[in-house]
């Protein structure tokens, strides 16, 4: 079976131009059958015009975009092995639940009884046995997410395309959702091509995430990579939340370069093929950062200093606390460990900082 | 999506189709045959003539200018009335009485205006319900002939035209939002000054096109003029009408029906024009 | 100005005596019409002669009720007849137009919707001589290359079907538009994604939802038609409608049996527009 070694989804050298706008440039990708495979990046990155080239809707300007190895350009979006659950789900109101999830067998020329069949079939696979009679329009936003991709489901496409799903629901049902798509992809085993400008819903679900931005894609990776070693600056900052400061590399010895930023800081990270006067764009995650009552506490770090507490910010376990470096006057955000003793901080409180080495996220700035 | 390919060309046939053979061609047709004079039977020479007895005939010019001046008049008799109307079905009526109250005003326009006017005629003449009523009560001691006159030509028109102000209007009205009313008394607006500063500007589109509409419908009305006007109703679309019907003279028939379509186009022009609305956007809200 | 802004009583009671008021004028023509249709006497007017049912039904001299007068009731068909032609043919052609402006953009396109517009500002007397004249100058262009008389473009009902949908279609296609207009495409492509052609897509998802604008323009166009008079009047031949035969009756002088057909007219159009209402509302 050497078709199945074909990935289920590759896109070579994807590129869409509207007009001198060049949305999509470049984009290279595979995505693994059965695996749940996501694209983040914020509005107008690009990312659903790649979803709805791969569904037929435009014409790629090059490249070429391949289904079990087989490339689909020129295919009507009818005639391709993938399905899509839309932004809004875009049920047809003028039909019922059954009536929906039975449209594409209806097209197919599927006879009624095995329609029947497979939509009740279909239906208990999604937890929702017994609605088929129900209005679109009664369903809850749980429900409806559900049933629009039953209603892909059921055609068993090779490849699911969700764009943004989850986007109209409210948080707490979101965060839901989020638990339940990742379970589904596992009942149906079929491969999701997921997008999304939600870091959280990609890092949750995702066995692989690209970053876009602009266009092209900056990084393609388990979401552990992505928060943990970003490649690019872009990455840095949009996965996860982060200090960023920029500034110039003084020294580069051995593995480490020494970088100070704009406010003042001297900071150290790992050197990475950076050179001495690389101007840099640094990040270091609130959470990644240390926090003691003096400096003895921080022997092991490589950067440490004594900070003024500006404010305190208490969200349960995501509490966080706001200091400023009183030589650069620069603030950090650090996030504050669960273990007693720091709940009682208060402005204007003094207490010591630190982080590694290894934590210090160092990127060239591009020449732009 | 904006190829064109076959589907294209099938769905403007019929547009190319209606609006070339039943509008564009005819009009064309009918300056041509406006601007030339039966010289004997079957014989034409091209001519200004037609045109110039409507500026030379005083019958027509004052007939013309009348019927011009009448419908503005009955324009602005029907804004004035259906402005508290459609302000109360919009602002102030709510639920099941809002939606009640706009079915009332809608359902008489369904009826033929025949006979709306027929019911005026019953009512309005000498032996008619309202001068019996007046005997009736000794307010009258003979019988009142209140039809054929201006006034209750003016009745018919702004009658027969009312749904066409209250709808539009109450659709615009409807769309602004409580709060900015409420915003204009709180920041110390009067009610005077929230009508003129506010409540009208947002209602302008409506107030536009339910103008129009009301405009013309009375510009080109036929039967209101003719049966609660009289023979002295002196309206234009009655000379066309003759000019067409009975005399036959469909050269100067035709001129008519060119000036009566200039005045109309004229005034709607105007009206767009001062008030800084289009036609696409009045009609295609008005509906 | 608002309930939600005190007003003092007086003013509050005027302006409900005034909507009152008005709301009594609008129906005092159309109960007027109704009443007297009713009246036992040979015309619509005081004194009231006791109630009869004698308009509709009477089948003898003095009183021939309209369910007994063949030029009424043949009117009535004709006007049925060619409310269905126009109503039909505008829908159609409504159809077609709203989804010409909806998804195709094209040189000339802005152009063409204001043409489109056009017939809704043009004198509905001037829409009707102006085809008069044109269909005659087609007519006698082929009478004299052929010979034949064409009685289609001489007046009569084909003219008035052509005079009416010349300007009830613009009225469908805004209806219809202001439907498409919020119609979601994404319905359409979701369509596509999951098997359909386009054309099936148009079938099965666009045209269901765009369902209640054609029934609405339908009833629309049906209920202008049956009243139209200033176009018809201009292209009538011998078969008339409804409106100008009643037309002719009002000048030669009125019995209650026009009452009685108005207050058919009154039921007829009141049950089809709620009806479409109540559509609308689903």
């Amino acid at each position: 079976m050497s078709a199945d070694s074909a990935p289920d989804l590759e896109c070579r050298g994807l590129t869409k131009r509207f007009g001198d706008i060049t949305a999509v440039k470049d984009v290279d990708f595979s995505v693994p059958a059965g695996s749940f495979f996501s694209i983040l990046g914020p509005s107008g990155c690009g990312k659903t015009t790649i979803m709805r080239m791969i569904a037929g809707f435009l014409e790629p300007s090059s490249g070429d975009i391949l289904i079990r190895g087989r490339s689909v350009l020129g295919v009507p979006p009818n005639k391709r092995p993938v399905n899509m659950v839309f932004q809004h789900l875009a049920l047809f109101p003028m039909m019922n639940v059954a009536e929906n999830i039975g449209y594409g067998l209806r097209r197919q020329g599927v006879a009624k009884a095995e329609i029947t069949r497979r939509t009740g079939e279909v239906l208990e696979r999604i937890s929702l046995p017994g609605i088929g009679a129900r209005k679109v329009s009664e369903l809850s936003g749980g429900q409806r997410q559900r049933v629009a991709i039953a209603r892909c489901m059921v055609l068993e496409p090779e490849v699911l395309l969700l764009d943004e799903p989850l986007g109209a629901l409210d948080l707490k049902l979101r965060e839901k959702m989020k638990i339940e798509l990742k379970s589904l992809q596992a009942e149906f085993d079929t491969t999701f091509v997921y997008i999304t400008h939600d870091q959280g819903e990609a890092l949750v679900m995702s066995d692989a995430v690209a970053v876009m931005n602009a266009g092209r894609f900056e990084q393609i990776g388990a979401a552990r990579d992505l928060y943990y070693r970003p490649a690019t600056a872009f990455v840095a900052g949009f996965v996860g939340e982060a200090n960023r400061w920029s500034g110039r590399v003084t020294r580069v010895e051995g593995d480490t370069a020494e970088v100070q930023t704009d406010a003042g800081l001297t900071l150290r990270a790992p050197a990475d093929g950076l050179k001495t006067n690389d101007k840099v764009s640094v990040f270091v995650r609130p959470e990644a950062i240390s926090i003691g009552p003096d400096a003895a506490a921080m022997q092991d770090q490589a950067f440490g200093t004594k900070v003024q507490v500006t404010a305190m910010l208490f969200n349960g376990a995501n509490s966080r606390v706001l200091v400023r470096d009183p030589q650069s006057g620069s603030e950090i955000d650090v996030a504050l460990p669960q273990s007693a003793g720091f709940a009682n901080l208060d402005k204007g409180a003094e207490v010591q900082i630190g982080w590694t080495r290894e934590q210090t996220l160092c990127f060239a700035d591009t020449a732009s | 999506m904006t190829g064109r390919g076959l589907g294209f060309y099938l769905l403007l046939a019929p547009l190319v189709l209606w609006l070339g053979l039943l509008i564009i061609l005819p009009h064309i047709d009918m300056a041509i045959v406006s601007l030339r004079t039966r010289v004997a039977p079957r014989e034409y020479v091209p001519s200004l003539d037609n045109y110039a007895a409507f500026i030379t005939e005083p019958l027509y010019i004052v007939t013309f200018l009348r019927t011009a001046i009448m419908s503005v008049l009955a324009t602005v008799i029907t804004l004035i009335i259906a402005f508290p109307i459609s302000y109360y079905i919009a602002k102030i009526a709510k639920g099941r009485s809002q939606a009640a109250l706009f079915l009332m005003c809608l359902i008489p326009f369904w009826v033929s205006e025949l006979v709306r006017t027929f019911g005026w005629i019953i009512l309005l003449r000498e032996t008619g319900v309202i001068s019996g009523f007046l005997q009736w009560l000794g307010l009258a001691d003979q019988p009142i002939e209140m039809l054929y006159n201006d006034a209750a030509m003016m009745l018919g028109l702004v009658y027969t035209s009312m749904l066409f102000m209250v709808v539009p209007l109450t659709t615009t009205l409807e769309s602004l939002d409580d709060a900015v009313i409420e915003a204009g008394y709180d920041l110390g607006g009067s009610g005077f000054s929230v009508l003129r500063e506010i409540v009208i500007p947002h209602a302008m589109p409506g107030i536009v096109s339910g103008c129009i509409v009301v405009f013309m419908l009375s510009l080109g009305n036929y039967l209101t003029p003719t049966m609660l006007g009289g023979k002295g109703s002196l309206w234009f679309t009655e000379l066309i009408y003759s000019q067409f019907i009975v005399r036959f003279n469909w050269e100067l028939g035709a001129a008519f029906g060119f000036c009566l379509l200039g005045a109309s186009s004229l005034i709607v022009w105007s009206i767009l024009r001062l008030t800084g609305q289009t036609l696409e956007r009045t009609m295609g809200e008005g509906k | 100005m608002i309930p939600s802004i005190p007003q003092s009583g007086a003013v509050k009671l005027i302006y409900k005596a005034y909507v009152l008021v008005f709301f009594l004028w609008l129906a005092l023509p159309l109960a007027t019409v109704v009443v007297f249709a009713f009246n036992d006497s040979q015309f619509p007017s005081l004194p009231w002669q006791g109630f009869t049912w004698g308009w509709f039904f009477g089948d003898a001299r003095p009183q021939i009720g309209l369910f007994h007068e063949r030029r009424i009731l043949s009117s009535i068909g004709t006007s049925v007849f060619v409310a269905i032609f126009v109503s039909g043919l505008s829908v159609l052609v409504g159809t077609t137009n709203a989804f010409l402006f909806n998804r195709y953009s094209f040189p000339g396109r802005g152009l063409l919707y204001i043409l489109m517009l056009l017939p809704l500002v043009v004198p509905g007397i001037v829409l009707g001589i102006s085809i008069l004249v044109f269909s005659s100058r087609i007519a006698g262009v082929v009478q004299d290359a052929s010979g034949l008389y064409v009685d289609a473009l001489r007046p009569g009902l084909v003219l008035v079907i052509a005079g009416q949908f010349s300007f009830i279609t613009t009225i469908a296609t805004l209806v219809i538009s202001a439907r498409l207009i919020k119609f979601d495409r994404s319905l359409e492509e979701a369509a596509l994604n999951l098997g359909a052609t386009p054309l099936t897509a148009v079938r099965t998802i666009t045209i269901p939802y765009l369902l209640p604008a054609l029934i609405g323009a339908f009833v629309v166009a049906f209920l202008m038609s049956f009243e139209n008079f200033n176009t018809t009047l201009m292209l009538v031949g011998s078969d008339a409608p409804l409106t100008i035969t009643m037309f002719d009756r009002l000048k030669e002088g009125s019995t209650p049996v026009l009452n009685a057909v108005s207050l058919l007219l009154i039921l007829g159009s009141s049950v089809l527009a709620l009806a479409m209402i109540a559509l609308q509302r689903r």
